[in-house]
């Protein structure tokens, strides 16, 4: 039996018979079924079939019906509040304002498409400016796109681009680089015939090896240099960046610079390290951890018009209408797939144009004092998990030299998987085991302390692993 | 009349007031740093000073950011009848589980274990859209339709490459009515594209198509229903064309709500399909965004035993019946990789699951039926109206959305498709998809979906022969539209000029400070 008798759904206001029956007559056919006459009737499905395919509950659910099934599923997760996962990754856990959620929800926000009409959208375009005015900032690089995917596709849609600019097939990354990273780089880089290579990094600090670096590129094809700072695999700031971002520049390629965004407000911005390509994952700016997404790619150029007419996505732009007042509208449209086709910079479209309004609402927020106070916290919060994890017999943390804000390599005395796994069972999660990415040990862990995290967060994840480790 | 707000509401940046502030964040406590001692960073990359962030209040923000949105409008505003974008209701029960506050702590390292909820509901929609589109195995890994294509031209390329006559195959074939997508997501596949027209019938001209396909043909990319709204007739005929000359059929699946319940592309014998789950599965859209685009495969071999679906992008979620639990597997040695680090936009496909749950089968397909009968009842109420004129087979039905073109107005008045664009949003009516397809002169794409009223889509073509009315009485008041809405005109030519080109506040003030030059 269906809840709903056979021709109606609230969502559906012409599904009432009797409407249906007057727009049919109005077109001039006595059924539904004659508006698909052109579908071959081999394939065409009748409304039994469809309807025993195995689709939701086989029926209609009710509001009431529908919200007992959300329960349902919201209950069979265990949601790690108290203590937040010490995990980041390239995510991370982190405080967001109510009023970021309240502020997107908004149904003239949420319920919007694309931009396509200025004059009636010009609310929604001056929000994502500001959010390419703010990244801008926050950067020094002075155009921002309304974003991308998320940091990873970035590094793909960036590599794509160094190739288009330069003209060269060859892109360098860090060894430690991020393996999911690097792993979607590399599918976009199969698709653009890019071929990927890895630097070595110092074993001490986690610094990339400049000398090995030099000497990859004296073999002259390089179109980019790709690195993360501060890395979201290693957590270390690297100190060689600039120094190789000047090599890359020498040998004619990009230098193309991954980073965590409030990691900004206390570090040096790509645009003063001299990138060509900022890239990162706006995910820390008020979005929330959502098992996955969205997230938000971040993706900026200097100033340069060979690398903004490549630049991939959507970009919008300050100008003024017929009566002489400032206005927004959708600019350099001819680098997008919808007018350039084959030729375009990219296949983007839908981007992540909600989102990138939530990273301005919590920059707006946040201003320069709080953003500079989220990273102190971060570093805080890190160093003091660092140091006291260190006095715990066999933990070595930080394992790498390098400085760090919020993530940072431990090396245990026991196998990482295990030591996660038994924190796990005592109801905290703990950091990446590094075990099986080469450059580290089975005993190391990746563990990420952020602002979220408190002192006592943090004293119970070190009593706990103390008491794993048999302490 | 309608009027949309127009506030003058300056950049948040232009609101800043030294000291000000709209968040406190946590901070550590004094014993923390009492051990942990000052904070130092290495000194060549300490920033010093602070980034020109706005310094306001958190009730500015919250006005700030109420006004804009007051500047914008979306389905919850009025009717949004984009052509192939898919603007239907955004039904709320669904935000109760995407937006739920206790997800935002969910990192996408859990154990499985420790997230069985969400991995079934991820599991289950990608079950159903197996079904739904006669598929036989899905992910929900792509973050857009763009991602979903970009997956399949990847697994096209990775088949023959696995084959061994990539070198062969370096042509992608798409119908001059597709998406700028297809073209440009075959590009980024390394392909080369060779388009073909389309015949007066509105079906893809199969003569044309016949001299296309041979032995460099790596794959074909096609919307069914396409951009027209028209059921492509030979769509068999198409797929046995394809797959006799080694080539992969890929259904682009923006416009499955026309059919959906009707039709399905595996039946059609296509081999890969993508759905956007911001189109007929109702996840809004967000101003462009975040999307969604599952894409299915057929279990077609490609070499000993290894299938299509062993070449989908991942991770995927499946089930494990020995162990009873949902698990994500990462991608595995023939996939084509992930185009993302994590699993999915895992909101927007929770947003489905509640959706098709509410729907059912039946749901879905009064959705697609009562879309269909809406664009065919709009036909009937332009049907030879002064002004506009239907290209293509005007006698065949259309399926979701239906393109008209604003040709003879043109001709008669100098009023352009931009200019009816721009009269309807002074009725408080969003405006059509315009311009696209290319192969329609002055196109107006119009696509009501099943969320429409009857007495909204009689109110569009009531405006649209008011337009053309106005046009004629006199022809230089198109021009002055639209006057209701937030901004007149927009000039673009300034937008657009290397001298004025302004993407970000920073550019602005650079270059008043003589710091920038024209964009070069």
């Amino acid at each position: 039996m269906l809840v709903y008798p056979q021709l109606e759904h609230p969502w559906i206001p012409n599904s009432h018979k009797a409407i249906l029956d007057e727009m049919l007559e109005a077109i001039g056919v006595s059924s539904v079924d004659d508006l698909y006459r052109d579908i071959p009737p081999t394939i065409l499905l009748s409304p039994e079939e469809w309807d025993s395919l195995p689709i939701g509950e086989g029926r209609p659910l009710s509001e009431a019906e529908v919200l007992a099934r959300i329960n349902d599923i919201l209950s069979r997760n265990k949601y790690f509040t108290d203590p937040p996962p010490f995990v980041g990754g390239g995510v991370w856990p982190r405080y967001v304002p109510s009023v970021v959620k309240a502020l997107i929800t908004r149904g003239e926000f949420l319920t919007a498409y694309t931009p396509y009409q200025a004059e009636i959208s010009q609310g929604l375009m001056q929000a994502l400016f500001e959010y390419q005015s703010l990244v801008a900032e926050l950067l020094e690089m002075e155009v921002v796109n309304a974003s991308l995917y998320d940091w990873s596709s970035a590094v793909g849609e960036a590599m794509l681009m160094a190739r288009r600019v330069t003209r060269r097939n060859r892109v360098l990354v860090p060894e430690t680089m991020n393996p999911l990273h690097l792993e979607t780089a590399t599918t976009y880089a199969y698709g653009g015939g890019i071929r990927v290579e890895k630097v070595r990094v110092d074993r001490e600090t986690g610094f990339i090896d400049l000398e090995d670096l030099e000497s990859r590129l004296s073999q002259g094809d390089t179109a980019a240099l790709y690195m993360e700072y501060p890395s979201s695999y290693t957590g270390v700031i690297d100190e060689n960046v600039e120094a190789a971002g000047e090599a890359v520049h020498k040998a004619g390629g990009l230098f193309i610079l991954g980073v965590e965004p409030v990691s900004m407000a206390i570090l040096k911005p790509p645009g003063r390290l001299g990138a060509d390509i900022a890239v990162g994952d706006g995910q820390p700016l008020g979005l929330g951890l959502n098992y996955g997404g969205p997230y938000l790619g971040v993706f900026a150029v200097r100033w340069d018009g060979r690398l903004v007419r490549q630049m991939p996505g959507r970009l919008i732009g300050m100008t003024v209408d017929a009566e002489g007042r400032r206005a927004f509208a959708m600019i350099l449209q001819t680098r997008e797939q919808h007018i350039r086709r084959a030729k375009a910079t990219s296949n983007i479209t839908t981007n992540e144009a909600l989102m990138a309004i939530a990273a301005a609402v919590y920059l707006s927020l946040l201003g320069p004092q709080g953003l500079r106070e989220v990273a102190e916290a971060s570093w805080y919060m890190s160093h003091y998990a660092a140091k006291r994890l260190s006095e715990l017999r066999g933990v070595e943390a930080p394992l790498l030299e390098g400085e760090f804000i919020m993530d940072f390599t431990v090396r245990l005395p026991m196998d990482a998987g295990v030591a996660r796994r038994r924190l796990l069972e005592k109801g905290v999660l703990a950091g990446i085991p590094l075990g099986g990415f080469s450059f580290f040990s089975d005993n190391d862990m990746l563990l990420t302390v952020t602002e979220a995290h408190t002192r006592r967060h943090v004293d119970l994840l070190v009593n706990l692993l103390d008491s794993v480790l048999g302490g | 009349m309608w009027r949309q707000s127009r506030w003058n509401e300056p950049l948040i940046t232009e609101m800043s007031r030294r000291g000000r502030r709209g968040a406190l964040p946590p901070r550590p406590d004094e014993k923390v740093v009492k051990e942990v001692g000052p904070l130092k960073l290495p000194q060549s990359l300490a920033r010093g000073s602070p980034p020109s962030l706005p310094e306001v209040s958190e009730v500015e923000v919250v006005r700030h950011y109420t006004r804009l949105s007051q500047m914008a409008y979306g389905v919850d505003n009025g009717p949004v009848p984009l052509g192939s974008c898919t603007m239907k209701y955004n039904p709320r029960v669904a935000a109760r589980l995407a937006f739920d506050p206790r997800l935002e702590t969910l990192h996408p390292l859990q154990d499985d274990e420790t997230v069985q909820g969400v991995l079934e509901a991820i599991y289950m929609v990608q079950e159903w859209l197996r079904h739904i589109t006669g598929m036989d195995a899905c992910t929900v890994h792509p973050a857009a339709g763009s991602q979903g294509e970009l997956a399949g031209v990847l697994m096209i390329k990775r088949f023959h490459e696995m084959r061994g006559d990539l070198d062969k195959r370096r042509v992608i074939i798409v119908p001059d009515s597709a998406h700028g997508t297809n073209p440009a997501s075959a590009a980024m596949g390394g392909f080369q594209v060779v388009e073909v027209p389309t015949g007066d019938d509105g079906n893809v001209d199969m003569e044309a198509l016949k001299a296309a396909v041979g032995g460099d043909t790596a794959g074909l990319m096609i919307t069914n229903p396409s951009t027209l709204g028209l059921f492509e007739e030979n769509i068999l005929e198409i797929s046995r064309l394809v797959h006799e000359a080694g080539g992969l059929l890929y259904y682009d699946g923006a416009n499955l709500n026309g059919i959906i319940g009707r039709a399905r592309p595996g039946d059609m014998e296509f081999d890969i399909a993508h759905v956007n789950l911001h189109k007929t599965f109702s996840v809004p859209h967000g101003g462009g965004g975040p999307g969604s685009g599952p894409v299915c495969v057929k279990r077609v071999e490609v070499v000993d035993g290894v299938t299509l679906e062993d070449l989908l992008p991942g991770p995927r979620v499946v089930y494990s019946r020995e162990e009873g639990l949902y698990r994500v597997r990462p991608p595995g040695r023939w996939s084509v990789g992930r185009l993302r680090a994590w699993i999915a936009n895992t909101l927007a496909v929770l947003w489905a699951y509640a959706y098709i749950l509410a729907m059912g089968p039946q749901g879905l397909r009064l959705a697609g039926e009562v879309s269909v009968v809406n664009t065919n009842y709009f036909i009937r109420l332009m049907e030879g109206h002064w002004g506009y004129s239907l290209p293509y087979a005007p006698s065949r039905p259309r399926k979701h959305e239906v393109v008209l073109s604003a040709k003879p107005l043109k001709r008669e008045t100098g009023a352009t498709a931009e200019d009816v664009a721009k009269g309807l949003l002074d009725a408080g009516l969003y405006a059509p998809t315009i311009y696209f397809p290319l192969i329609v002169e002055e196109a107006l794409m119009i696509e009501f979906t099943e969320s429409e009223t009857k007495e909204n889509i009689e109110a569009y073509a009531a405006r649209l022969k008011e337009i053309a009315e106005e046009a004629r009485r006199d022809p230089s008041t198109p021009r002055k539209w639209p006057r209701n809405t937030t901004s007149a005109r927009v000039d673009n030519v300034r937008a657009n000029h290397p001298r004025t080109v302004t993407p970000t506040w920073r550019v602005e003030v650079l270059r008043r400070q003589g710091k920038l030059g024209p964009l070069r």
